[in-house]
């Protein structure tokens, strides 16, 4: 007994290290180490017995569908779980980054972390949109918009409670400085009226947000004239004339943050460097990219751990199912394993066919909990609370990446769950086993 | 119960396999109980016992928006309502943005519209006295080790001081409790005096972030909330007042939906598990096809030899869901004591009840078919091997 605890404590140590292994390789490695060993296969000598041995264990799969089923689905639990919330992750953390960039640069006041904590004062606005870095358009405006960021309670469509829908007010030079943006429908605001743009997702989210409704902001109606898209955040906002936004909520003449274009990224520290010279300006700068990528920061690391966290479990769960399956597998074919041993087939090939069996399973199972993930979730619509306390709309999205990294955990459960059914089979003893009913 | 050795010995009759099932059982329960946790947490996100008898008053734009200070007198004077408070969000920041927790701004009536937040006399006294003094929950000293006595600077990131410094300390003077489990999130709070944030704020002075009333007669809910909108009717600070829960709901709602991921989450597990464990039961009924077709030649009845395997599967499932459970327990203790302000609750008599019958059903489920053939099993046949 003790010996056996001692012999399976230390094959376990072994199968840590291959796991580790797995886990640290990027894609490209697995696929090429793979390759080496189907050349293994073909070419060797104990490549092509190990074959043989595995066409055997195949052929049988059949007569013991149900508990191969078990591995399959055990594996598809886990990969299916890790992919879409890995994938819920990704969407938030790709749409986040999509909005900043680095030639484009954010100004708000000192301490303040997001916009709509932020108050500039006028002159602050003024003075940031005069620095020699920032970029100047054909008319020799300077492309910096100074904007307004609030928020309206709008029932949702969902549910029919109430949602924060962020309300952006924006400057004159807006268009250039999101040259990406693009009006799907109507038309944009025009300065100075009470007229809204609806970004693509918060025209799902919301109601009355429909081309031509008004919606009621502080009394005051407003209506919506245009959609737009530009394929990252601000698509789950309403936008419109700064000003016109700063009288319907008291705003005075003050903004929340000033985002200007640079003449080019590489200037960056330059322009911070001369606001920081500037003792009227009480503010931090940073490039949109970093501002934008902080705001995805926390939850994406929530939503990572707490998806590694649930599919480690889930894993562990799997390993024991495979398992089970694989010394059954192994328990009903004793005969024929002990008849090829007995025919002069070696211990290494009989090891590698239960493991490819049981590899060939696990990546099944990988690729079913992908493609149901993929199949359920890709692009599925889904919204939070911002780091504006707002809704923030996201798209999940399942990427090749995600999918490989499905496959390597389930490379791994697959291969600790065959390699000790595998070792058993080879260990048996060639007599005893023949002798077996 | 006097078959319980019988199903015990039938249940350890092959060690590893039926360890390896237990594993999995266990890994299951404990991710149930994890889980559950946390969907707890957002369930109960804001919600009390109490909370039944207050109302909510926001901007009707958005809670963004502050409230004028001014209809304060207004609302105290509108009948049913008992006490009104008024809070400020602040937004504060201690040591690290990544130590979020809710820090507001608060009317020195706070701890009798919430009367759930157990402050001792001698603290509320002191509370009261101290201009600059601040009150936290139990949960959230625990997490930083504050005690009565320390200073707590925080970093301002809406409201600067008029001085123009972003650090605002306060003195801590109490710690309340909240005694209700599922509520027990509600101490993760620091509790300043909003007429020192009022008067050393920079700007926004004379403004609330939103009033909390408490009513007499929660049955008169929707007339006084009517009440109070009415009075700023047509003003340019409209306002909407609703229960403490209906509030709270729409808010939790926003963050992104909980129930149904953890939802499906727990499907694909107990899913999985169900066909795990269903799969060894088959395999432990099929080798054992002439142990039971003995049992039945000395007289047990078919009935019995049903039961024998529905109770073998459903204990199999109750020890490794209650090893499971126990887990998680721990796991919730470890992780809240570690991480402090995380949206999980400890594993309560509820999620208890809820998983047992959850290890009921699936074991009842997973032990049906194998039980079944037991039962049919022709006594002949089975005796000889076929």
């Amino acid at each position: 007994m003790l010996r056996q605890t001692g012999y399976a404590l230390a094959i376990a140590a072994i199968a840590i290290v291959p796991i580790i292994v797995l886990v640290i390789l990027p894609a490209w490695a697995v696929g090429a180490c793979l390759a080496a060993f189907v050349v293994w296969l073909a070419l060797t000598r104990s490549g092509r017995q190990a074959w043989s041995a595995t066409k055997v264990g195949i052929a049988t799969i059949p007569q013991r569908l149900g508990s191969s089923c078990v591995v399959l689905i055990g594996i598809a639990g886990v990969v299916g779980v890790l992919v879409a919330l890995l994938a819920m992750a990704e969407g938030l953390r790709a749409t986040l980054q999509q909005t900043g960039s680095n030639d484009t640069a954010i100004v708000l006041r000192a301490g303040s972390q997001t916009e709509v904590n932020s108050v500039l004062d006028h002159e602050a606005a003024v003075l940031v949109a005069q620095e020699p870095q920032v970029m100047h358009d054909a008319q020799g405006y300077p492309i910096a918009s100074p904007e307004i960021l609030t928020a309206a309670s709008i029932p949702r469509k969902g549910n029919g409670l109430d949602g924060t829908a962020p309300i952006r007010g924006v400057g004159d030079r807006v268009w250039e400085l999101y040259p990406r943006l693009r009006i799907i429908a109507g038309r944009r605001f025009r300065p100075g009226l009470r007229e809204l743009i609806v970004g693509k997702n918060a025209a799902r989210e919301f109601t009355d947000t429909a081309l031509g409704s008004t919606l009621d902001l502080n009394g005051q109606p407003w209506t919506v004239v245009g959609e737009f898209d530009s394929g990252d955040s601000h698509d789950s906002e309403l936008w419109a004339d700064a000003n016109v936004v700063a009288t319907t909520y008291h705003r005075g003449d003050s903004f929340s943050s000033v985002t200007v274009r640079l003449k080019s990224p590489k200037l960056f520290d330059a322009f911070k460097a001369a606001i920081a010279s500037d003792p009227q300006l009480k503010v931090e700068v940073k490039t949109t990219r970093a501002y934008f990528d902080a705001q995805s920061e926390g939850l994406t690391k929530i939503i990572r751990v707490l998806g590694t966290t649930v599919a480690v479990i889930m894993a562990i769960g799997a390993v024991f199912g495979a398992l089970n399956t694989m010394y059954a597998a192994v328990a009903t074919r004793t005969r024929e394993i002990a008849t090829l041993r007995a025919i002069g087939f070696r211990g290494g090939p009989v090891v590698v066919s239960v493991l490819i069996e049981t590899l060939l399973l696990a990546v099944a199972g990988g690729v079913v909990g992908a493609g149901i993930a993929w199949a359920l979730f890709d692009n599925y619509t889904a919204s939070t609370l911002g780091a504006n306390f707002s809704q923030l709309v996201f798209q999940f999205r399942i990427t090749p990446a995600l999918v490989a990294s499905g496959l390597k955990w389930a490379i791994a459960i697959g291969f600790l769950g065959g390699l000790f059914p595998a070792l058993r089979a080879a260990r048996m003893p060639v007599t005893d086993g023949l002798r077996e009913l | 119960m006097k078959y319980l050795g019988l199903v015990w010995s039938a249940l350890f009759r092959r060690k590893t396999r039926t360890i390896f099932t237990l594993l999995s059982v266990v890994a299951a329960f404990l991710l149930f109980g994890l889980l559950n946790s946390v969907r707890d947490a957002f369930a109960s996100a804001g919600h009390s016992v109490a909370g039944a008898s207050r109302l909510i008053t926001i901007s009707k734009v958005s809670f963004m928006m502050e409230l004028p200070k001014s209809i304060y007198t207004r609302i105290q004077a509108v009948p049913g309502v008992s006490e009104v408070a008024y809070i400020n969000w602040f937004g504060g920041i201690y040591q690290d943005p990544k130590n979020f927790f809710a820090n507001e701004a608060v009317s020195p009536n706070l701890f009798d519209v919430y009367p759930e937040f157990k402050l001792p006399a001698a603290e509320l006294k002191a509370f009261q006295q101290t201009r600059t003094g601040a009150v936290v929950g139990a949960s959230l000293a625990a997490h930083f080790h504050w005690k009565i006595g320390d200073q707590i600077p925080l970093q301002a990131t809406i409201f600067p001081q008029k001085s123009g410094s972003n650090t605002w300390t306060f003195d801590l003077v109490g710690i309340y409790h909240v005694a209700n489990r599922s509520e027990k999130q509600q101490e993760n709070a620091l509790f300043f005096h909003w007429k020192y944030f009022d008067e050393a704020r920079a700007f926004g002075n004379g403004k609330v972030g939103w009033y909390v009333e408490k009513i007499a007669q929660p049955k008169d809910a929707d007339r006084i909330a009517a009440a109070i909108d009415a009075l700023s009717a047509n003003s340019d600070h409209e306002t909407k007042t609703q229960s403490e829960d209906a509030f709270q709901t729409s808010f939790a709602s926003q963050f992104a939906n909980i129930g149904l991921i953890v939802g499906s989450i727990m499907g694909a597990v107990f899913f999985t598990l169900v066909l795990l464990t269903g799969n060894t039961m088959a395999q432990a009924v099929r080798e054992r096809i002439p142990e039971l077709a003995i049992l039945k030649t000395i007289g047990f009845s078919n009935r019995s030899v049903l039961a024998l395997v529905l109770a073998e599967s459903v204990l199999l499932l109750m020890i490794g869901g209650a090893a499971g459970l126990a887990l998680a327990d721990l796991a919730v203790s470890f992780i809240r004591a570690r991480l402090g302000a995380v949206p999980m609750l400890p594993v309560g008599l509820e999620s208890w009840l809820l998983g047992l019958a959850l290890m009921a059903l699936i074991g009842l489920l997973v032990g049906a078919l194998p039980a079944r053939r037991g039962m049919r099993l022709r006594i002949v046949d089975a005796l000889a091997g076929r």
